[in-house]
């Protein structure tokens, strides 16, 4: 491992694109989803004059910009945009539900919003007062018709044109005022009552997860970085950032793409990509159904996976297909970003059936394991995993009770309670247990079965509803429990169709169930265990663990 | 005439069999619970978000393994794969062109 001798970290993310757009002007930085590579000079520049069109328009330090874009050069544009001008962007899910995107920008009102035409105009028929002053239209990546698009939005919402915007006069920068704990970004995830929670990350937070990178994985200006994630979610800001420091070039992978195996497999091996950064989910898809043995990924070095467990016998095929690269677990929430990792062993043995550690603590974090009461646990045992350090978030947006809840202080130390349940093995590290609420993982994004709860509850054939996660080798599993007002129950079509308009894709449940009352325990609460067990007994796999 | 006749018939018992089997594949492994009277072979499944992407490739991989053939990464869209009966004349087409 080497150490690097200047170790003078900067304090802001844009420091990284300055830094390389003055070193390597000329080199690409990203290549688009269309393929179209844009140099480090080139994404500076737009991003200063988008800075400088921000301010125009009244953005101040500590502002928030939203974002509602699809994955793209334009994006990564607009990011930096935001960050010049001292404000911290928001990304939203351009896929999700309009309503849910509502609900984030009510949340942290923001100062301007950068939509596609699509998404201001579902955005503007739900509720157009939530819309602020400022609003850019962006065309859709690599969406023909973009003129058409622009025109026919111009006349539903006030709104400036991304190509006026990145003709703005560039200013002089003014990066005098950047401070490590201002805010870069809010990462919007799951919320327990239906509404999404924003986890505010520092400049500090994010720079301190990328040179711990950087110390671990020797990057060259030669790697080219995947960019499967979307913006919305933390793994992009290991794509963007990591890449952008070291010189090296990102290739954005578009949404549909990345779904698609045998398509992203191609793509893998045309690009030539030497690292790779993704949930399990998507990795376990390419193994399963990428078709690797046709395509040559002979460029990939390195393999990073993050976001929930990886089930060994799909990692036991993709590396029996991708021999080569140093495959590596990453563990954190969103809250910490990466805090302990592992390096997977090699070959996996024919017969492990028990997911890899999760591993020891990064450089930049400390670990520690309590038990409900806050009390440390015996070494070994079971208990909370705690982490501190300055990866650690700044607090959930607009909700300093929820925030205070999740810490704890000790030995005059900030430590946050990720909720998930570990157990220390020495030589191994931390091992994953479960968690302590209702949170799940599903293909990698992170879900508050309460949140799809109240999604159902939406519905108005909904007396009572109750989601269970259920765990199968092929990967996790959303039952619903649903208790109607009437014997005309709806159809599952109809679920999944209702269930597609409110909320995100990956919270549809996979099966529904009707039942008369929902089970209780002697307190009035919804009795979850007997509904795993209901569920398991039900699909009529024995082999099926209730959780 | 008769030529065509000869052919019509048992090329519509084919598209009903193929209707009916991509009907109980996605009866037991993407919609369990919900009845065949439901799952008109008309319905739009993609568009109407009843199948995701990853219960599209559960499909497409169904598909392939039933009616041996090879879906190519171009025919994997949503005009071929977005109702049971573009799915059967997709499996149709692709059989007699090979």
């Amino acid at each position: 491992m080497i150490h690097r001798g200047s170790s003078q970290h900067p304090d802001h993310l844009a420091a990284y694109l300055e830094a390389s757009a003055a070193s390597a002007p000329g080199r690409v930085a990203v290549v688009d989803v269309d393929g179209s590579p844009v140099t480090f000079a080139q994404l500076d520049d737009r991003a200063e004059r988008i800075a400088g069109f921000l301010r125009s328009a009244g953005v101040r330090p500590g502002d928030r910009v939203a974002m509602i874009l699809s994955k793209g050069a334009a994006a990564v544009a607009v990011m930096f945009g935001a960050m010049k001008a001292g404000a911290a962007y928001v990304p939203i899910d351009s896929g999700a539900p309009a309503e849910r995107n509502r609900s984030i920008l009510a949340g942290c009102g923001v100062r301007a919003l950068f939509a596609h035409p699509r998404n201001l105009e579902a955005l503007a028929s739900i509720a157009r007062f939530v819309l602020p002053e400022t609003v850019v239209v962006v065309p859709p990546a690599g969406g023909g018709e973009l003129a058409d698009e622009g025109a026919r939005n111009d006349r539903a919402v006030p709104a400036v044109p991304l190509r006026d915007v990145i003709a703005h006069p560039r200013a002089p920068r003014s990066d005098g005022a950047r401070r490590a704990s201002d805010l870069a970004c809010i990462l919007y995830t799951s919320g327990s009552t239906g509404v999404p929670k924003g986890v505010m990350i520092s400049h500090g937070n994010a720079v301190s997860f990328v040179e711990w990178c950087s110390e671990v994985f020797a990057f060259t200006p030669e790697d080219r970085f995947s960019s499967h994630a979307p913006f919305h979610f933390d793994l992009s800001v290991f794509d963007i950032y990591v890449s952008l420091k070291h010189g090296a070039q990102v290739h954005l992978i578009a949404e549909d793409v990345g779904q698609e195996p045998r398509v992203l497999a191609r793509f893998i091996a045309e690009r030539r990509l030497t690292v790779w950064y993704s949930a399990p989910s998507i990795l376990a898809l390419l193994a399963q159904f990428g078709r690797l043995d046709r395509i040559d990924a002979g460029a990939l070095r390195l393999v990073l996976f993050a976001g929930e467990v990886f089930p060994v016998t799909h990692l036991r095929r993709l590396v029996e297909l991708w021999p080569d690269p140093d495959y590596y677990n990453l563990y954190g929430p969103t809250e910490t970003n990466v805090c302990t990792f592992a390096r997977i062993p090699m070959p996996v043995a024919p017969d492990r059936t028990e997911p890899y550690p999760i591993g020891d603590p990064c450089s930049h974090c400390a670990a520690l394991v309590l038990d409900p009461e806050g009390r440390a646990v015996a070494a070994g045992a079971p208990g909370l995993l705690y982490i501190a350090g300055p990866s650690v978030f700044a607090g959930y947006w607009g909700a300093p009770d929820e925030t205070a809840a999740r810490f704890t202080e000790r030995d005059g130390a900030r430590w946050f309670n990720t909720g998930d349940i570990v157990r220390f093995e020495p030589g191994s590290g931390y091992i994953y247990l479960g968690r302590a609420d209702r949170m799940v993982k599903r293909r990698g994004y992170r879900i508050e079965l309460g949140e799809v709860e109240s999604g159902l509850y939406q519905h108005d054939q909904t007396r009572e509803a109750a989601v269970i996660a259920v765990t199968e080798p092929e990967g996790v599993k959303l039952v619903a429990f649903l208790v109607g007002r009437s014997q005309a129950s709806p159809t599952v079509i109809e679920l999944k169709q209702f269930c597609a308009a409110v909320l995100p894709s990956y919270m549809s449940p996979d099966a529904f169930v009707f039942l008369d009352v929902l089970p209780r325990t002697s307190t009035g609460k919804v009795d979850y265990q007997a509904l795993a067990r209901c569920a398991t007994a039900g699909a009529g796999e024995p082999s099926a663990r209730a959780r | 005439m008769s030529v065509v006749n000869q052919e019509t018939v048992p090329m519509e018992a084919l598209e009903e069999d193929i209707k009916r089997k991509v009907q109980d594949f996605i009866l037991s492994h993407i919609l369990p619970g919900e009845s065949r009277d439901n799952l008109k072979t008309a319905l739009p499944l993609r568009t109407s978000g009843i199948l995701d992407s990853i219960s599209t490739l559960r499909l497409i991989q169904f598909v392939e393994a039933q009616f041996d053939l090879e879906v190519s990464i171009t025919d994997a869209n949503t005009s071929n794969f977005n109702s049971i009966d573009s799915i059967a004349a997709y499996v149709i087409a692709k059989k007699a062109n090979t």
